[in-house]
C-alpha cells in the first residue's frame, strides 16, 4: 500500500544530501546534533520538548522518533504524557487565546 | 495478563536454547539476520576474544524464584527447581582458597532461596572474599525465614546489588509483577535501616535499572542522580550507586521482542549502537559463570544459552585451571550485542 508516510523512511533521513544541497543537509544535521547536546537543558528535557513539538507539527516520524528517545534518556510514560498535554495545552490556547480578537470585534459592532 | 511460570514449564519452544540460537541467527522463527558479533570485533582486532584474567566468580546457585519477571533472562521462578549442590558450592570454596580471585558474585533465581546460601556466604567471608549477592528485594519479605536477611547481609559485609527497573511502581510491575515496587521500597527500607546505603558503614547497596521494554538505557549517571533525588524525596531511601544494565535479547526477553513485533527493531537498535570501547571492556573478559550444576562459563548470558567455555578440557568446576581458562578464547554469539551498545552494558553497569 502506497502511503505518503512510510516508517522504513526515517531511516533514510540522513541521507537527505542525496537529493541535493548536500553541504546544506550537513550543516543542518551537524547543528541538530548539537541543538540536543547536554547544556543547559538535560538531553531528557530536550527530547520532551521534542516530542511536545513533534505533537504540535504533528509530524509522525518525529513522534515515534522521540518516544523512543524519551525512554531512552529516562522518561516513563507520565513525563511523555505531560509533554504532549503541554503541547495540547498550547495549541488550545492558541486558538482560544484567538478567541479575543474575535470577542474585541463583537463588542466593536454590537450595541 | 503477566505470565505466572517460565518458559519451561509453559513448554514454549523459546525454552530450547538451540531454538534461541537459531532465531538469533535467522534461522528459526525470525529470518532477519544481522552481521556476525565475531566479524564486528575482526574489524577492530578483538578476535579472537580473549580474557584478562579472572577477578570475578560468578556462581549460579539455582535458578529457583519468587518472581517471574517478564525480562528474565534466566527463565527463573517458582517453577525451577535446579539449585546447587552443597557439594558443589564446597567444590567452589576450594576453588576460590586456591586462587587469588577476589570477588564472589552470587546470582539466581532467588539465590537466597538455595538452602546452602548463608553457609555458603559465611564461608566464602572466611576465605576474606568480596560478596556480592544479586537480591531481588522481594525475597526478604516472601517468608519470616527472610526477614533477618539485611542484618546477616551486613554480618558478612555483602554487596548487595538489587533490581528497580525504576522509581515508579507502573514500571517496576509491568516487568517485575504486580506488588513487586512497594515490597521492594519495603526491602529497600529494610537495608536502609541496618546501615545499607549509608555513608560512613562501608555497607553497599547498589541498584540495578533495566529497560521495562524494547529500547536501550538512558545515561548512568543522570539516571543515578534521577533515582537518588526520587527514592529520597519519597520514601527516604539511600543506595551506593545505580548500575544500568541492557537488556540481552534471549529467554524471556527474546520471547517478548518476537511476540510484541520488535525484535528486528530492538538487534538493529544494538548492531547499530556497537561500540568498540565497550567491546574492549566486556564483562566476560575477568568473569567465569559457574552454572547450579558446575560447569562453567563465559558470561550468565552464555550459560542460559548453554555455550560453554571453549576450553575442552575444562568445562566444570570438577576440573577448574585457571591457566587453561585465561588461554580460552570467549564464545561469541549475536546476543553479545547486548553488551557492546552505546556505553556498554555488563553485571556492574555502564562499562565505558
Amino acid at each position: 500500500m502506497n502511503t505518503y508516510y512510510n516508517p522504513e523512511d526515517l531511516k533514510k533521513f540522513g541521507k537527505i544530501g542525496e537529493l541535493g544541497a548536500n553541504e546544506l543537509a550537513q550543516k543542518f544535521f551537524a547543528y541538530y546534533g548539537e541543538v540536543f547536546k547536554e547544556g543547559a537543558l538535560s538531553e531528557r528535557e530536550k527530547s520532551l520538548i521534542a516530542l511536545a513539538v513533534a505533537h504540535a507539527v504533528q509530524c509522525p516520524y518525529c513522534i515515534d522518533a522521540y518516544a523512543v528517545d524519551s525512554l531512552e534518556k529516562g522518561a516513563d510514560e507520565d513525563m511523555i504524557a505531560e509533554a504532549i498535554h503541554v503541547s495540547v495545552a498550547i495549541r488550545g490556547g492558541a486558538s482560544l487565546v484567538h478567541g479575543v480578537q474575535a470577542m474585541n470585534k463583537v463588542k466593536d459592532i454590537t450595541m | 495478563m503477566k505470565t505466572t511460570k517460565s518458559l519451561k514449564a509453559r513448554g514454549e519452544q523459546l525454552s530450547d536454547t538451540m531454538v534461541q540460537l537459531r532465531v538469533l541467527n535467522g534461522k528459526e522463527i525470525m529470518e532477519e539476520q544481522f552481521p556476525l558479533f565475531a566479524d564486528k570485533l575482526k574489524n577492530i582486532q578483538l578476535f579472537p576474544l580473549q580474557p584478562t584474567g579472572i577477578d570475578i566468580f560468578q556462581v549460579n546457585v539455582g535458578k529457583m524464584c519468587n518472581q517471574v519477571c517478564a525480562h528474565c533472562h534466566v527463565d527463573a521462578g517458582p517453577d525451577r527447581k535446579e539449585i546447587m549442590t552443597k557439594a558443589s558450592l564446597e567444590r567452589c570454596l576450594e576453588i576460590l582458597s586456591k586462587t587469588d580471585i577476589k570477588t564472589v558474585d552470587i546470582t539466581g533465581g532467588a539465590p537466597e532461596m538455595n538452602p546452602h546460601f548463608r553457609w555458603f556466604v559465611e564461608e566464602c567471608s572466611k576465605l576474606g572474599k568480596k560478596i556480592i549477592d544479586r537480591c531481588n528485594l522481594t525475597i526478604i519479605l516472601a517468608n519470616p525465614k527472610y526477614h533477618d536477611l539485611p542484618e546477616f547481609f551486613a554480618k558478612h559485609q555483602v554487596e548487595v546489588v538489587s533490581s528497580l527497573p525504576y522509581y515508579s511502581e507502573k514500571r517496576t510491575d509491568s516487568q517485575r509483577g504486580e506488588g513487586v515496587f512497594e515490597k521492594s521500597i519495603k526491602a529497600l527500607q529494610m537495608l536502609n535501616a541496618v546501615g545499607y546505603g549509608q555513608e560512613g558503614t562501608g555497607l553497599t547497596l547498589n541498584l540495578v535499572y533495566n529497560p521495562s521494554g524494547a529500547f536501550l538505557p538512558p545515561g548512568q549517571s543522570s539516571l543515578e542522580a534521577d533515582f537518588k533525588r526520587q527514592l529520597k524525596r519519597k520514601y527516604e531511601i539511600e543506595f551506593n550507586s545505580l548500575f544500568a544494565i541492557t537488556n540481552l535479547p534471549i529467554s524471556r526477553f527474546l520471547d517478548y521482542l518476537i511476540q510484541s513485533g520488535n525484535y528486528e527493531v530492538y538487534m538493529e537498535k544494538l548492531v547499530n549502537a556497537f561500540n568498540p570501547v565497550a567491546a574492549q571492556n566486556v564483562m566476560c573478559r575477568n568473569t567465569i559463570s559457574v552454572s547450579w550444576d558446575g560447569y562453567l562459563y563465559d558470561c550468565d548470558f552464555n550459560q542460559m544459552l548453554e555455550l560453554k567455555v571453549a576450553s575442552p578440557k575444562v568445562q566444570h568446576i570438577d576440573d577448574f585451571d585457571i591457566e587453561a581458562l585465561n588461554k580460552r578464547s570467549i564464545v561469541l554469539n549475536q546476543h553479545c550485542y547486548g553488551c557492546t551498545a552505546g556505553a556498554g552494558s555488563s553485571c556492574g553497569g555502564e562499562t565505558v
